[in-house]
């Protein structure tokens, strides 16, 4: 057992973990942040995705000592941009358990890559598997949110009524 | 979308004016009235569930909660030699450790055939053998590795029609002897491998074969298959000081729970509570009772603390119930017009080690086993077999995505040999109003839907013109075609209830027991009770969490029937709190109860311009001297399926579900004959849905089953390892659908009512699924050049069947 200062979501907190606890259980168990979701514990699915320095990570396959020292955002912290708007427009999701994962990785390709391409945009969200939706819906989705940015929509706290 | 037909309902004026109707259970009170229905509306989970603020089973803790850990057998058919505890017991953390010796009484429905935990053998590898409870979860992982259990292996029957063969060891002995829930119509053959025996005989086939033009024969089989729900299935449980058993679980069947916990450990079912949280995708594999049973025996080993179960994904691919896999034969005859004389057809499911809900899947497929055309003489064997393979349970579509693979195949064989255009012989043989189903139930025009229309209707979006195989640059384009049918397997007696509750600020809230599984049926119970009401949407609250101690009864949120169940007892609750304000108004109003108009959260009369908002009568009306009349408002409703009968034994004769929904599907493949790889470039679905309640959750519903039917077709399947394990159980290496293999979809509605239903709705949740793999397998077979009858269609097995390498050698 070691403490472990975490930094996440803008929030400091010294925990005490075991070596091997992966960062995605002391995300949901200690911290009480359960938005990141466990879906195979094995890097495959995505489900558990969070933002590392800004960079997309299966929080199941970091250990959380890893994580000190680093920014780690989860979907409880994502700004609410177009995004979420876009994937509650065009149906994005259904049992939305997947929904935290995409919605991670698809705000950073959108923080990264200023007009993602189809290609780019497979690139990145292939990493993430949604077994309800027919990808389609996400797609729009995410296609959706980076127009309405370019178009200089203002995002924050917009949500279709 | 399309909407054809759709002009049935008149819609009410602009305004919102609503005129007051007769209470009741008025049929003709579905009226659009101020088009709420037809509307794509915002899910009402959406905020939390892109908030990451929705809760599912997983996210749930309880103070000094434990955690349990399952050992699984390595061996799919072995016998217990000896299980030694003593290790893992003084293993740190560890509070109980529990074995097939702790509960030797035998669990499942609806044939109670297995132990909670196995007893002197194992049926299936992955079967559960010891749960440890520990103070943390890796810490009961831990005492896992130090439980010594000695087993003896046995051969393995590893395929249906291997299990089938009167030489065959005989899994289940006792099978004579085993509890059958009474009404369930399973029927066991006892000294066989038999879980259930369905009989289908309509007319007769033997008399007629010599009278067809055309005959084909084909064999289809698939293996079983994982459901893939991002949420693995979990489970909290607890025992209160008072007896009662607390559950926190991941199910879409959670009034079924409390009954079979009973039966198991002999509480009464009214001492089993339920909550149900969101779950996250379900597909049918959450619909049996498997992983609660055991987690009570976890928290009755400790006292009755509160302990989590949670499976793995490799446990849940290994020791959950699974989707059925099937080996079938199939004889279909012709005149030389087309019209289908006869059929045969043989199931042999592989049901695995415990038959769980998989014989009522083989009933499932057995009463539709022709899809929806016209056949006067039908002979069906259903069998669901014990193997040393996963147990299985529903997948979305119940049986028909399965029958529907092995009809359509031999469709297009019959098309092919009578040289006759694909889709017109399907139109030809079309069923209509007036026709009888294979279990001799007469269909009308209220209980089928239109497959003429929906085959029509294909014809132009996929579009199906030209051949169906054409070359372009190196690939070969072509284009396969279903036709499918399905009706409910629903017991008699399948029911839903529903409470509306008026709040003080004219807001109200709806309480139902159906579970919210992604399907998004609990927003399109807020629509309806609001077209009922005459409010927006936005003030229909809708409680997502089901509590079995707080929700009326909804039978099971499974056979695409929760806006039939559902919708029909929430429509009669909000009709019941309606009248309730109706009468109060009444009295303040001093007119008659029936010229009240209730909208827009006002009660007004047309006597008077003064309106009361609904919220001042909710709890009676108070005058201004205190004099109160009327009561607390509480809308009560309730269903239960109509129209549906018991299938005789011996001939399958009844009626098993209230009405058919019918749709047509066709797919679009460019295939590489270079490398046998193909990418699915278009898929299209035309189905009747009676009526389209909400656009948006019906097209999703579609394509969301769409991509299923052709992830399951294309590429799911177990592989089963030299000792019968399944051996592709993790994501990895069980390549399911992920972004950027959607092809392009295209969804269209026809919409013929179904009269017992709100608004003439029918089932749709499961329908983009089922004739997927069927229309892909007629798509490759035209590629190919030659029959492609079996699951997973992988360039594997395309390449195999094209060189004449052993399909089946894996
Ligand atoms: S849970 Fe981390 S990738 Fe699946
Ligand atoms: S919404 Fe259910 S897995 Fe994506």
């Amino acid at each position: 057992m070691q403490p472990v200062t975490l930094t996440v979501n803008g929030w400091v907190r010294t925990v005490v973990v075991r070596g091997s606890e992966t960062l995605l259980d002391v995300l949901r168990e200690q911290m009480g942040l359960t938005g990141a979701k466990p879906g195979c514990e094995n890097g495959d699915c995505g489900a558990c995705t969070v933002l590392v320095d800004g960079v997309p990570q299966k929080a199941c396959l970091l250990l959380a000592a890893m994580a000190a020292d680093c920014r780690v955002t989860t979907v409880e912290g994502l700004p609410r941009t177009q995004l979420q708007a876009a994937f509650i427009r065009c149906n994005a999701f259904q049992c939305g358990y997947c929904t935290p994962g995409f919605l991670v990785n698809a705000h950073a390709l959108l923080a990264c890559v200023a007009h993602p391409s189809e290609r780019q945009t497979q690139e990145w969200l292939e990493s993430n598997i949604c077994r309800c939706t027919s990808y389609e819906e996400i797609c729009e989705a995410v296609r959706t949110a980076a127009d309405a940015r370019d178009n200089g929509v203002a995002g924050e706290d917009e949500m279709p009524g | 979308m399309a909407g054809e037909g759709r002009s049935r309902w008149p819609a009410d004026g602009a305004n919102g004016q609503v005129t007051q109707r007769r209470t009741g259970e008025d049929r003709d009170g579905f009226q659009v009235r101020s088009g709420r229905i037809g509307r794509s509306v915002m899910r009402k989970d959406a905020e939390e569930k892109v908030t990451g603020r929705a809760e599912y089973t997983a996210d749930v803790s309880a103070w000094g909660m434990l955690h349990a850990a399952l050992l699984a057998s390595p061996y799919a058919h072995a016998r217990i030699v000896s299980i030694d505890t003593q290790r893992a017991i003084t293993m740190p953390g560890v509070r109980a450790v529990v074995t097939g010796a702790d509960y030797p009484q035998r669990t499942g429905l609806p044939i109670a055939d297995r132990p909670l935990l196995a007893v002197d053998v194992v049926r299936y590898a992955g079967e559960p053998v010891a749960l440890v409870v520990a103070d943390e979860l890796y810490q009961a992982e831990a005492a896992l590795r130090q439980l010594d259990v000695v087993y003896h292996p046995l051969p393995a029957l590893t395929s249906p029609r291997e299990a089938f063969a009167p030489e065959a060891v005989r899994l289940h002995p006792d099978l004579a002897a085993y509890d059958v829930q009474p009404g369930e119509e399973v029927w066991p053959v006892p000294g066989t491998n038999i879980a259930t025996h369905v009989r289908i005989r309509k007319g007769q086939p033997e008399s007629v074969w010599s009278t067809c033009d055309a005959v084909v024969t084909c064999d289809v089989s698939f293996p079983q298959a994982h459901h893939a729900p991002m949420e693995t299935h979990c489970v909290i449980a607890s025992v209160a000081p008072d007896g009662c058993v607390n559950l926190v679980t991941a199910t879409q069947s959670p009034y079924s729970v409390p009954e079979a916990i009973a039966r198991t450990f002999g509480f009464r079912p009214s001492d089993v509570r339920v909550r149900t949280p969101l779950v996250g995708g379900a597909f049918g594999g959450k619909s049996s009772v498997y992983l609660e049973p055991l987690a009570v025996a976890a928290t009755l080993a400790v006292g009755g603390r509160p302990v989590k179960l949670r499976c793995t994904r490799e446990q849940e691919m290994r020791s959950m119930p699974c989707h059925i896999g099937l080996e079938a034969r199939i004889r279909l005859g012709a005149r030389a017009d087309g019209r289908f004389v006869a059929v045969e057809i043989t199931d042999w499911f592989d049901g695995g080690g415990y038959s769980d809900r998989g014989v009522i899947v083989t009933r499932a497929a057995a009463q539709d086993c022709t899809g929806p055309y016209r056949i006067d003489h039908v002979h069906c064997d259903a069998y669901c077999m014990y193997t040393n393979h996963p147990p299985t349970t529903s997948y979305r579509g119940f049986g028909h995505p399965e029958q529907t693979l092995v009809m359509e195949r031999a469709i297009d064989l019959l098309a092919e040999q009578l040289r006759m255009d694909p889709l017109e012989l399907r139109r030809r043989n079309a069923v209509r109003p007036g026709d009888t189903t294979p279990t001799q139930a007469r269909l009308m025009r209220s209980s089928v839907g239109d497959v003429e229309g929906c085959l029509t209707r294909l014809r132009s979006l996929l579009p199906w013109d030209g051949p169906p195989v054409e070359d372009r640059d190196g690939e070969v384009i072509a284009k396969g075609i279903s036709c499918f049918w399905k009706t409910s397997s629903t017991p008699p007696d399948a029911s839903s209830g529903a409470l509306v509750y008026v709040n003080e600020d004219s807001t109200v809230t709806l309480l139902s027991g159906l579970v919210e599984i992604g399907q998004g049926t609990k927003t399109t119970l807020a629509q309806m009770v609001a077209e009922v009401l005459g409010l927006a949407v936005e003030q229909v609250r809708v409680v997502m969490e089901v509590d079995t101690a707080e929700q009326p009864e909804h039978w099971k949120t499974v056979a695409s029937r929760g806006s039939l169940l559902a919708g029909n007892a929430a429509v009669r609750a909000a009709r019941d709190a309606r009248a309730q304000l109706a009468a109060t108004a009444a009295v303040v109003f001093q007119c008659r109860p029936e010229d009240v108009c209730i909208s827009n959260g006002y009660a007004g009369c047309p006597y008077t311009s003064r309106r009361i908002p609904i919220g001042q009568l909710s709890r009676g009306y108070t005058f201004p001297d205190g004099h109160t009349v009327g009561g607390f408002v509480v809308g009560r409703g309730s269903y239960t399926i109509e129209r549906v009968t018991l299938l005789d034994p011996a001939t399958g004769r009844g009626v098993p579900g209230p009405e058919w929904t019918v749709a047509a599907q066709g797919v679009v493949v460019a295939f590489r004959p270079r490398d046998y790889t193909y990418r699915v470039l278009r898929a299209v679905t035309v189905v009747d849905v009676g009526r389209v309640i909400s656009p948006n959750l019906a097209e999703g519903q579609l394509k969301g089953g769409m991509s299923m039917g052709l992830s399951l077709g294309s590429r799911e399947g177990y592989v089963y390892g030299a000792t019968g394990s399944v051996d592709n159980n993790q994501l990895r290496v069980y390549p399911i659908h992920r972004y950027g293999d959607q092809p392009e979809y295209r969804v269209a509605f026809l919409e013929t009512p179904n009269a017992d239903a709100p608004w003439g709705l029918r089932g749709l949740g499961e329908h983009g699924v089922i004739g997927m793999p069927a229309a892909l397998a007629n798509a490759l077979s035209n590629a190919l050049g030659q029959p492609v009858n079996s699951m997973p269609m992988t360039p594997e097995l395309l390449w195999r069947l094209h060189t004449g390498a052993e399909v089946n050698d894996r």
